[in-house]
């Protein structure tokens, strides 16, 4: 019989897959979220596996915040070139110019909370009625209730309330006019599959995820990249440290990890050693309020 | 490494929130910042006391608007598993959450309080394993340390639940006595429990055999999407892909294309774009035909020496999920794999009492929880298995037309 046996990445990989297809199946334009991080970069290696020998069937959407790495636009570049999908990008930026919104001040202003207006526009401009995205059930106990196929209405918003049971593998992508669902094939995956995944798959990666010199705003327990994006007072501690990025988000509100892994070895090891979680250690905007990614997601946030 | 799916089945009172953060803290899933959070909130307590039930707590508009969510996952891994739990609330009235998080599942750990025994949610969680199949069933009798650990009492409600597991169809069965509190024989065996013998409780997750409840015998493919690229070196490609949901697919397999019932032969099997031997549940794969006939999404391939049945009426027990109750007459659509189609629920048969295993005829109407059986037509024919043969092939959900909500699960027989 251990011919028949699937070690559990391929059998996550089999669940995201089967969950791809569906959304190919079932939507008549769906979009995968795409932002250079390694959840996002994960969807891609997926969906191109569930595809072939097709190209993915729907293109890449990237909400530009403006606050990017460049060494992740530079990846983004890469993979479209490499792929051959297709990229559409929206600036965050735009939609503040446009609709006249406020953008948050303080010392870690960040464009986070902006990104679900442009977001939004995005999905209304182009009519996606899917929306691929890589958050994990594991990362945060908002998404741990979060469904795979997860409905939302005409603002974006999630309402817990109005979630449909998901039962054996069946979803339930039926929506009425407006309406638009967010879908999240990875949900069952852990911080740790994704890495040991990348390396299964040797995918690469943008150069920040490893071990590189960066010059850092000490804070508290937070190493904060030196951006034009963040504000630098007087008797702040800038430090030049070997760091690494445990999540790629914007510049603004991502801490770097002190590291000296400079490969995915490395990496795993490293993870399978700390006992901070990846979104306490690095995500600047979830340690507002407890309920921060919650009420994110109801304001149209995936 | 391999992936068990389990559902813990009990109510706060069992201890059951307790359990689970037991297994979680006791296999270091828990990180430090996750529980200086928890230390914040573990009120009432001694210095440096945890509540082990605050890991599953809740969110904020569940708390607010004392509403539950159906299903919370959580997450943890040894060196020899990936565990994913389905935390389904407990209280009596859900048991759409309980069905929704055990129709996944390889396994459910049944809680038991010790001081009070097999009662009526014991009744109510077994038949509900027994109904969605769950394969593996383990008894966990808990709060062992409020009767002194004592053996007799153990005996006796095992005695109880093996009386009541022979009505029940239930096959594999295990007990363990355990203190989710303080840890007796979660991870460790305990020294409380000398007269116990068996495994403790992650032992026997981490080593329970589930690779024989993956059917291999009947095959199944549900096709999703059509892979045609239509490029230049690709101009005739026509790929099938989707899911091995039972069986073995290989070149050369005589095939039949259902509902339609025509007639071809594999021509290769394909995993990322690769030509392979053989796929098998539960493996995403691609299907390639000799002939060139019309395959879409929603179709099954099955194997000419093996077929799954095909047919516009089937009786189904369904348990009702909407506010809005069923009444007989009531047209909706159900979705069983790819295929979406109009149907109409000509009768409820009988209501299932889940306390009591008790038959209720004349029902006019079923409610929200009501676990029944009805008699299904459908627009066209779909293709399935009972569930109670072959589960992958045999469950479906029905969806309200206008609100598009799913409104049922169905165990179709």
């Amino acid at each position: 019989m251990s011919q028949y046996k699937l070690d559990y990445l391929d059998l996550l990989e089999a669940e995201s897959i089967h969950i791809m297809r569906e959304v190919a199946g079932q939507f008549e334009r769906p979009a995968l979220l795409f932002s250079g991080g390694k959840d996002s970069i994960t969807l891609v290696q997926l969906a191109l596996k569930a595809f072939k020998p097709g190209k993915i069937p729907f293109p890449l959407v990237h909400i530009d915040t403006g606050h990017n790495f460049p060494e992740a636009i530079k990846y983004r570049d890469e993979v479209v070139e490499r792929t051959g999908a297709k990229l559409i990008v929206r600036n965050v930026a735009d939609t503040i110019k446009a609709k006249g919104l406020k953008e948050q001040t303080g010392k870690f202003a960040s464009r986070n909370a902006l990104q679900s207006y442009t977001l939004l526009d995005t999905i209304e401009e182009f009519g996606f009625d899917a929306c691929i995205g890589g958050a994990r059930r594991d990362e945060e106990k908002a998404r741990a209730k979060e469904r795979i196929f997860s409905v939302r209405d005409e603002f974006g918003a999630w309402d817990p309330k109005r979630q449909r049971p998901e039962l054996w593998n069946l979803y339930n992508g039926k929506i009425a006019k407006g309406e638009n669902v967010r879908v999240f094939p990875i949900s069952n995956w852990v911080e740790l599959d994704v890495w040991n995944y990348i390396k299964r798959e040797q995918i690469e990666l943008p150069s920040i995820y490893f071990t590189h010199e960066r010059e850092v705003l000490v804070h508290g327990e937070y190493l904060v990249a030196v951006s034009p994006f963040i504000r630098i007072d007087e008797g702040d501690i800038i430090e030049t440290r070997h760091v690494r990025y445990r999540t790629v988000g914007d510049m603004t509100c991502t801490a770097a990890v002190e590291s000296t892994a400079s490969t995915i070895d490395d990496i795993v090891a490293e993870i399978h050693k700390t006992n901070i979680s990846e979104r306490g250690e690095t995500r600047i905007d979830d340690q507002i309020s407890e309920a921060a990614m919650e009420d994110r997601k109801k304001n149209g946030y995936f | 490494m391999d992936l068990l799916r389990f559902i813990t089945a009990g109510s706060v009172d069992d201890g059951k929130s307790t359990l689970i953060g037991r297994l979680l803290y006791d296999t270091d899933s828990i990180k430090v910042d996750q529980l200086e959070t928890i230390l914040k909130q573990s009120k009432n307590k001694s210095e440096g006391e945890i509540d082990l039930a605050l890991f599953t707590d809740g969110l904020r508009a569940e708390r607010e608007q004392g509403i539950t969510i159906d299903v919370a996952y959580k997450y943890f891994n040894t060196e020899k598993r990936k565990f994913i739990i389905a935390d389904a609330p407990g209280h009596t009235q859900y048991t759409r959450n309980m069905v929704t998080g055990a129709s996944n599942s390889d396994l459910i750990i049944i809680l038991v309080d010790a001081r009070q025994g097999v009662i009526e949610q014991t009744r109510r969680h077994s038949i509900i394993a027994s109904l969605l199949a769950i394969p593996h069933v383990v008894v966990t009798v808990n709060k062992m340390d409020m009767v002194h650990y004592s053996e007799a009492v153990y005996n006796d409600i095992v005695l109880d639940y093996m009386k009541m597991a022979e009505q029940l169809n239930i096959k594999d069965v295990t007990f363990i006595p355990i203190s989710a509190l303080n840890g007796d024989n979660i991870v460790k065996p305990s020294a409380n429990t000398p007269w116990y013998e068996g495994e403790t409780l992650l032992n026997l997750l981490e080593t329970i055999d589930i690779a024989n409840d993956i059917n291999l015998t009947d095959p199944r493919f549900a096709v999703q999407y059509v892979i045609r690229p239509q490029s230049d070196d690709l101009h005739d490609y026509r790929g099938y892909a989707g899911k091995v949901v039972s069986g073995v697919y290989k070149k050369g397999d005589l095939v039949t294309v259902l509902p339609e019932g025509i007639d071809s032969e594999i021509e290769a099997v394909e995993i990322n774009g690769e030509e392979v031997d053989i796929a098998f549940a539960p493996q995403s794969a691609v299907i390639r035909l000799k002939h060139d006939i019309d395959v879409n999404r929603g179709n099954v391939i099955a194997t000419q020496a093996n077929m799954p049945r095909v047919s516009q009426e089937v009786e189904a027990m369904l348990c009702w999920m909407d506010n809005k109750p069923l009444t007989p007459g009531n047209k909706y659509l159900i979705q069983v794999h790819g295929k979406t189609v109009r149907c109409v629920v000509k009768e409820i048969n009988y209501k299932l009492d889940v306390n009591t295993l008790v038959k209720h005829d004349n029902i006019q109407q079923a409610g929200l929880n009501d676990i029944v059986n009805v008699t299904i037509k459908t627009a066209t024919p779909i293709v399935f298995d009972s569930y109670e043969s072959l589960r992958a092939n045999g469950g479906a959900i029905l969806i309200d037309e206008t609100a598009f909500t799913t409104v049922a699960g169905c165990m179709l027989q």
